[in-house]
């Protein structure tokens, strides 16, 4: 397949990883920020093509994964309001909130309906004008334009019954709080790539220079990512740190000029918690003045909610990078993809969840080449 | 990698913790499973439903027969490539070829919601008609129900079907063998990804049309050729990777599978990319996987080949001991790693 087959060439990938192997000449340790590449690395096994100086680990790019444990609740709370329908992407109604998920609620007759787009559930809204339609806008910048436009789209239109549940989060300000945490261990990034498709990656570069990382901007295919790190490599070998970029057949410097044009429009920067980190400064977007009546919480005077993690969990570490989902005690016992203690063993792109199903055993290397 | 924990056998998950039934619980995933496992199975055990294949082995004065049950509640009822009455003939024809037998007989059963236009029951029909006489079976017996509208679905049908055993030896799990080549009957993910496309209004490049299709002809043909065949399975619902998982579960052997070799066409890998959807685990209707001793693997396929619906059968893994009970699956860049059930149904994923 075009753009597909090219980038999942074993031989190709047997070379890269060949390369990696003649400039290596210590241990790095370098962080995939987005849950798209780390589902990449387990699914093929990328990791395993290495040498063993490279150690990846784990970053906080899973949108399902970082969204707090109180905006589920909400989502929760006004799905089961009377005359709502709450619509949703679907990776978002199994993560359990403090009692229970969207896929349950749907079950005890609540009108939940999965999205492929804030634009369908914007044409609920248009259809149903007797109903209040919420669309729950998670994710990080790669989401922000659509949602961004589907209230945008709502506002010109004068469409009083549509709202969005907002829990955007922003990449950069992730970066730095993991590199600026006392006892980081990430010596280099590959940058989400998508991301960048939408905000290019200028962002970057100050980071780059004050805590001296390597960035490089990194595809999702397994050819991309191991040249995203066969470059990250290279540079921390030559002692340099720059913002680089592998995924330059997706991704320009000042990336999509009119997709940041809406979101600057609608969105403005705010502080936001994340699951299992915290709050992390200017780290989310949340809806400008001019488009607040949008906002659910507003609409639905759903306000303050503070619910605490399980402490089991362990998952804010492993989305720092400081732990291998494998290495929590409750991996596989406690926690499975039945019964998740955390939302990164839900999602498809969670980190704990990708371990559990592709390698909750160790499987020996060779054992399908008989 | 420090990970061995084992898997679901030795800490049962309790009935998870749902108190109601979730949609996720008709996915043929792991939720499918609890639901067998903890409330139909204890319920109803006896040999033929313990064998767990896709349909009943049953001695009936001699004479070995399968019998086989399934409902159809597709949604849409029609999409390209099939509509629910073509895949409520095929599915349930498939389930007995599956077990070795000839089909002979169906049974058919219609929730109808008020409302429903009759035209469009006449073409379910109609289509159900074509495809029983295509492959070669009697509808001899039925029943109607009416439901309040808002009740159903427009149409719900559900098929019963009786068949002749062909095979001399046991087609089921438990005849497989390590050293057994694993057999595919071609390019999967079609059904499911037309049904989908269908039913959201995605619109793709090209129209996935379904692979709705009889496979007794091809199968009856293997065992008439004289081959050993060890076990049969269709890849409906939870695709390829849900029935070898519990192939491989079920006959404690392991099951070592290619990515290179599992053939999915270019617009169905595309669809499952943009939706973040695996292949492995998406519906198919005509599709099925054969495991037969390595010295016949190559004469099953020159008679899988040689019927349109197998016609590009391939070799795809083999039969060995360990890893027990685990289906694994050396990707396109070489690595080796688990092949899973899914927890309840593919969702598709945020970016």
């Amino acid at each position: 397949m075009k753009f597909i087959d090219e980038y999942r060439d074993g031989n190709a990938a047997r070379q890269y990883a060949d390369a990696v192997r003649r400039i290596i000449t210590r241990p790095w340790t370098l962080m995939e920020v987005c849950g798209g590449q780390t589902h990449a690395i387990v699914k093929f096994g990328i990791d395993e093509l290495l040498p063993k100086e490279v150690t990846l680990v784990h970053g906080p790019g899973c949108p399902v994964c970082v969204t707090p444990l109180e905006q589920i609740d909400k989502a929760l709370l006004v799905s089961s309001w009377p005359g709502v329908i709450f619509t949703s992407f679907g990776d978002m109604l199994r993560v359990p909130g403090s009692h229970t998920d969207l896929l349950t609620k749907k079950a005890g007759g609540a009108d939940v309906r999965i999205v492929y787009s804030p634009l369908d559930a914007l044409k609920i809204a248009r259809d149903n004008p007797g109903k209040q339609v919420v669309f729950f806008a998670v994710g990080f910048e790669t989401t922000a334009p659509a949602n961004a436009m589907a209230v945008f789209q709502a506002a010109q239109e004068g469409l009083e019954n549509f709202s969005i549940l907002v829990s955007h989060v922003l990449v950069p300000p992730a970066m730095e709080a993991i590199l600026g945490a006392k006892g980081n261990l990430v010596q280099g990034f590959l940058a989400a790539g998508h991301v960048c498709t939408v905000m290019g990656y200028t962002e970057y570069e100050p980071l780059a220079a004050k805590y001296q990382v390597p960035i490089v901007v990194t595809g999702f295919e397994p050819l991309d990512i191991l040249q995203g790190v066969y470059m990250a490599v290279k540079q921390l070998e030559e002692g340099r740190h720059e913002v680089e970029n592998q995924y330059a057949r997706a991704v320009r410097r000042d990336g999509n000029l009119p997709a940041q044009h809406v979101i600057k429009e609608v969105f403005e920067v705010v502080p936001r918690k994340w699951r299992g980190v915290g709050e992390i400064p200017h780290s989310g977007l949340g809806l400008r003045e001019a488009y607040r009546n949008f906002d659910a919480e507003i609409r639905f005077g759903l306000g303050d909610m503070h619910v605490d993690e399980p402490p089991e969990c362990l998952s804010g570490l492993v989305m720092q990078g400081r732990l291998k989902p494998n290495e929590c005690p409750a991996f596989g016992s406690m926690c499975t993809p039945e019964h998740p203690l955390g939302a990164t063993m839900v999602s498809s792109e969670g980190a704990c969840a990708a371990y559990y199903r592709y390698r909750r055993i160790a499987v020996e290397q060779d054992s399908v080449r008989s | 990698m420090s990970t061995p924990t084992t898997p679901a056998f030795s800490c049962p998950v309790p009935v998870s913790r749902h108190e109601h039934v979730l949609l996720g619980h008709g996915g043929g995933g792991q939720m499918t499973q609890l639901l067998l496992e903890q409330i139909f199975l204890p319920a109803f055990s006896n040999a033929a439903l313990d064998a767990r294949h896709d349909g009943a082995a049953l001695l009936i004065g001699g004479l070995r027969l399968a019998f086989s049950t399934d409902s159809y509640v597709v949604k849409p009822m029609f999409f390209p490539g099939g509509n629910i009455g073509t895949l409520a003939v095929n599915g349930t024809v498939n389930d007995l070829a599956m077990c070795g037998a000839r089909p002979q007989f169906l049974s058919t059963g219609f929730i109808i919601e008020e409302g429903l236009p009759i035209e469009t029951l006449r073409q379910v029909v109609a289509s159900m008609q074509l495809a029983a006489a295509a492959a070669g079976v009697q509808l001899v017996t039925g029943d109607t129900k009416v439901v309040d509208r808002g009740k159903g679905d427009g149409l719900y049908v559900n098929t019963a079907g009786i068949g002749i055993i062909e095979a001399a030896n046991p087609i089921a799990p438990s005849s497989v063998r390590s050293g057994d080549v694993i057999l595919l009957s071609g390019d999967i993910g079609r059904h499911g990804m037309a049904v989908m496309a269908a039913r959201e209004g995605l619109a793709f490049e090209s129209e996935i049309e379904s692979d709705c299709a009889p496979v007794a002809a091809p199968v009856l043909n293997l065992i008439e050729a004289g081959l050993d065949v060890h076990c049969l399975r269709d890849l409906t619902r939870g695709g390829l990777a849900s029935a070898l998982v519990e192939i491989a579960e079920t006959s404690r052997l392991h099951l070592g599978i290619e990515d290179a070799l599992i053939a999915v066409r270019e617009d169905v890998r595309g669809a499952c990319e943009i939706l973040g959807l695996d292949p492995l685990y998406v519906a198919n209707e005509g599709r099925f996987v054969v495991f037969v001793p390595e010295a016949e693997a190559e004469l099953a396929l020159e008679v899988l080949s040689a019927h349109a619906v197998s016609a590009n059968a391939m070799a795809i893994g083999r039969v060995t001991q360990d890893p027990r009970g685990l289906v694994t699956l050396k990707s396109l860049i070489g690595v080796t790693r688990i092949v899973d059930r899914l927890s309840g149904e593919q969702l598709p994923r945020i970016c």
